[in-house]
């Protein structure tokens, strides 16, 4: 173990410990009861933050440098570019340096706009280009995930190198990866960071992700739980089609299940409901029969396809039956019509039939046809060839907005392997402006959610502990939103009207506080090892709202089948338009009331009405608010890397 | 991986020899799709000669079984070697597609 690792352990034990005996102390000995309202909320936000610090240690805790891999690159591989709404010449630039990628290889275009002058475009450069097939005609798209599902089919490279649009490979990136697969037999993922060269120094809207794309991925690959991040990653191919068919199978084991469920159902009702009709309601019984029998082969181990495939012959045999003798009936009634001599058109001499009592017929109440009917469409839903999508397999996990985090955790589930190769390999563009940023990170955090609430990796099957709680971790950083909230009233309500969340601003306060507060800073510090990671910290309490709003929308889209108006990040540069304050009127808020508060609690300190300490402790908090929070500002002026450039060269 | 087609009176017979994988699997496809389209959608996947199979090769089976449901017809396998019976395993495809004996016995229901 290096040095570094020993000292990283010993920091992130010691946090944890100095965080359990400030939160326990909170919990025990601090909490101002006649302010519940605030000192609740307050105490509840800092054992949140305490899970985080946990977390964190726990990451970082078997951080992982790999030196690259040992066998030599080997295998077939297709490079998939996905695009879907991005500049032909932006896509062509990516296609033209991915055909230059050293290692032999395929390139293909994966259009999901279907643009014709894309097509032209890659055709003319020799470029593979596929579009979605006719399948997909009015069937669920699955965003990109549908588009890599259906380019799947398409291709037969053994290992899939995926591109963003905007994403330069580097010419090596094949070769520095594809040994990982060599070294390991159960690898199926090999991910490298995303760098962005539209960024400068500054970097106002917080778009390189160094500590994510470095230590943190580092530490989840310690547990074998490195992430896919959507591109710039290498996956081997009967990994994804092994999920897309075991899915499959749990889909269609599930559907048939509860179809047969609700066919019995639905057969005994109109079998009661069908007493004046004998046939018909012995018919029903033994259909009944029929498929209760059908699903205790199911039960026992039969293969679905053939218990259905024998199913559907009984129900077909049965309702011809049925309708033969609908029929038969219907020719009696129509001979007895036929002897009534008042029944006949006196001028034409043809029988008047009333055409309105035949429709009747047909319809639910009057005829057997439709109970029959009714099973006949229970029955297409049995169908093994999943007809609500276009294609029975999809490799790529479509349960979220963020495909890759889900398709990792599946493989992961699985029993594959995962690597995080630290070197940049590709570099991309970052959104321009602050609107394309907030829906970026709004979606990432939705997706995010969306996976929490179908699939929990806390519960999920087949993951290792470590792996549980690298997916959970990730997904409890995105609660801060509701955390941020408390942190930023908390003082403010102390500064503005003195009242206090904590008994007292004592030396126990200070005594408990300081050193976990310090050390969690500390381990910050080794474990970024020189990133820069303020901007981060900054973002993470400034895009409260964006956290708040991810939860929110993506609990009511897995519990109320809301839509999440799902928006494509634009990668082509800034939109137009006048400042976008409606999208920060909360941060901003937020900042007019800290430095109310802050003049508020100055002026009752000059008045002698307020407490030194108290107000003291406080103001450093909301200073440490407003510096964080300001960086809202900063991006809502800024204008994009080349006129950022200028300014600071003090050009006109 | 060769791919040998035969047509019988009641189904027809599709039989890969060698390795079934991602490079053979659109090839499988293909030709289950023409054996549907020429009206023998009743077909016996005979595996008896493949040697191996990989999750791309099963999808190719799972693309075929809905083409030739689709058409009223069904996909049906046989005497699969203990290689590919552990990949039906691995998979759980199992559950869903019976591996009969023989050839003969898998449209044995007529």
């Amino acid at each position: 173990m290096s040095r570094r690792l020993i000292l990283i352990r010993v920091v992130a034990v010691l946090a944890v410990l100095t965080g359990i005996n400030y939160v326990t102390w909170r919990w025990m000995d601090s909490l101002n009861w006649e302010a519940w309202w605030i000192a609740v909320p307050l105490v509840i936000a800092e054992t949140y933050s305490l899970v985080d610090t946990f977390l964190f240690a726990i990451t970082m805790w078997r951080a992982k440098e790999r030196e690259g891999p040992e066998s030599a690159p080997a295998g077939t591989v297709d490079v998939f570019i996905t695009t879907y709404n991005e500049p032909v010449e932006m896509v062509m630039a990516t296609a033209r340096a991915a055909k230059l990628i050293a290692y032999p290889h395929e390139t293909y275009v994966l259009d999901d706009g279907n643009r014709p002058e894309m097509a032209a475009a890659a055709r003319a450069e020799g470029l593979g280009y596929i579009t979605r097939s006719e399948d997909w005609t009015d069937k669920p798209r699955h965003a990109k995930a549908g588009n890599l599902n259906n380019a799947l089919f398409e291709t037969d490279g053994e290992f899939l190198l995926i591109l963003d649009a905007d994403q330069i490979p580097d010419p090596l990136i094949l070769h520095r990866t594809l040994g990982y697969f060599g070294d390991d037999e159960q690898v199926a993922l090999v991910q490298t960071p995303q760098w962005f060269i539209n960024v400068d120094e500054a970097d106002p809207l917080g778009s390189q992700a160094p500590l994510f794309y470095g230590p943190i991925q580092q530490g989840k690959d310690g547990w074998n739980a490195a992430f896919f991040c959507g591109s710039n990653a290498v996956l081997r191919r009967d990994a994804l089609m092994q999920l897309g068919i075991v899915g499959y199978v749990r889909n269609l084991q599930d559907s048939t299940e509860r179809t047969l469920r609700a066919a019995e159902k639905l057969l005994a009702r109109e079998a009661r409901r069908s007493q004046s009709v004998p046939e018909l309601q012995t018919e029903l019984k033994d259909l009944r029969i029929e498929v209760a029998q059908a699903r205790a082969a199911i039960t026992s181990g039969e293969p679905i396809a053939d218990v259905t495939y024998q199913l559907h012959a009984t129900i077909n045999a049965s309702s011809s039956r049925l309708v033969k003798h609908d029929m038969d009936m219907m020719a009696e009634d129509l001979a007895a019509i036929n002897a009534l001599p008042v029944q006949r058109d006196a001028e034409l001499g043809a029988l008047v039939i009333d055409q309105v009592g035949l429709d009747a017929l047909t319809t639910r109440e009057l005829s057997p046809l439709a109970a029959v009917k009714s099973v006949g469409a229970l029955v297409d839903a049995l169908r093994v060839d999943r007809p609500d999508e276009a294609q029975p397999i999809q490799p790529l996990a479509t349960i979220s907005v963020t495909e890759d985090m889900a398709t990792a955790m599946q493989l992961h589930s699985m029993g594959w392997r995962s690597v995080y190769h630290h070197e940049i390999l590709a570099r991309g563009l970052a959104p321009e402006d602050l609107q394309t940023m907030l829906k970026q990170r709004l979606r990432w955090a939705q997706g995010t959610m969306q996976v929490l609430l179908r699939d929990n990796p806390l519960a999920k099957r087949g993951l290792s502990a470590g792996q549980r709680l690298m997916y959970f971790g990730t997904m409890w950083s995105y609660l801060a939103g509701f955390a941020a909230i408390v942190y930023l009233s908390a003082p403010v309500i102390y500064l503005m009207f003195g009242v206090m969340p904590v008994n007292a601003w004592s030396g126990d306060f200070f005594a408990r506080f300081l050193p976990y507060f310090l050390i969690n800073q500390l381990m910050f510090l080794i474990v970024a090892r020189g990133i820069r990671t303020w901007r981060g910290q900054q973002y993470s309490l400034a895009l409260f709202p964006v956290w708040i709003r991810a939860c929110t929308s993506s609990f009511a889209n897995v519990v109320f089948k809301k839509p999440l108006s799902f928006v494509v990040t634009r990668k082509d540069g800034r939109q137009d338009g006048a400042l976008p304050l409606r999208e920060v009127w909360p941060q901003l808020t937020a900042i007019v009331l800290l430095i109310l508060a802050l003049i508020t609690g100055i002026i009752r300190v000059l008045l002698g009405t307020a407490d030194g300490t108290g107000t003291l402790v406080n103001t450093v908090w909301v200073v440490y608010s407003l510096a964080a929070l300001s960086i809202v500002i900063q991006a809502l002026r800024y204008k994009g890397p080349a006129a950022h450039a200028e300014e600071a060269e003090g050009a006109p | 991986m060769n791919l040998n087609v035969s047509t019988h009176a009641h189904h027809a017979v599709v039989r890969p020899e060698g390795r079934l994988t991602a490079s053979g699997a659109p090839r499988l496809k293909q030709a289950i799709k023409k054996l549907i389209d020429d009206g023998h959608p009743r077909i016996v996947v005979d595996l008896a000669q493949t040697e191996f199979i990989d999750s791309s090769g099963l999808g190719a089976l799972i693309g075929g079984l809905k083409a030739a449901r689709l058409a009223e017809g069904d996909l049906r396998l046989a005497a699969a070697s203990d290689s590919v019976k552990s990949v039906l395993k691995l998979t759980s495809l199992d559950r869903v597609l019976r591996d009969h004996p023989t050839v003969e016995e898998a449209f044995g229901d007529g």
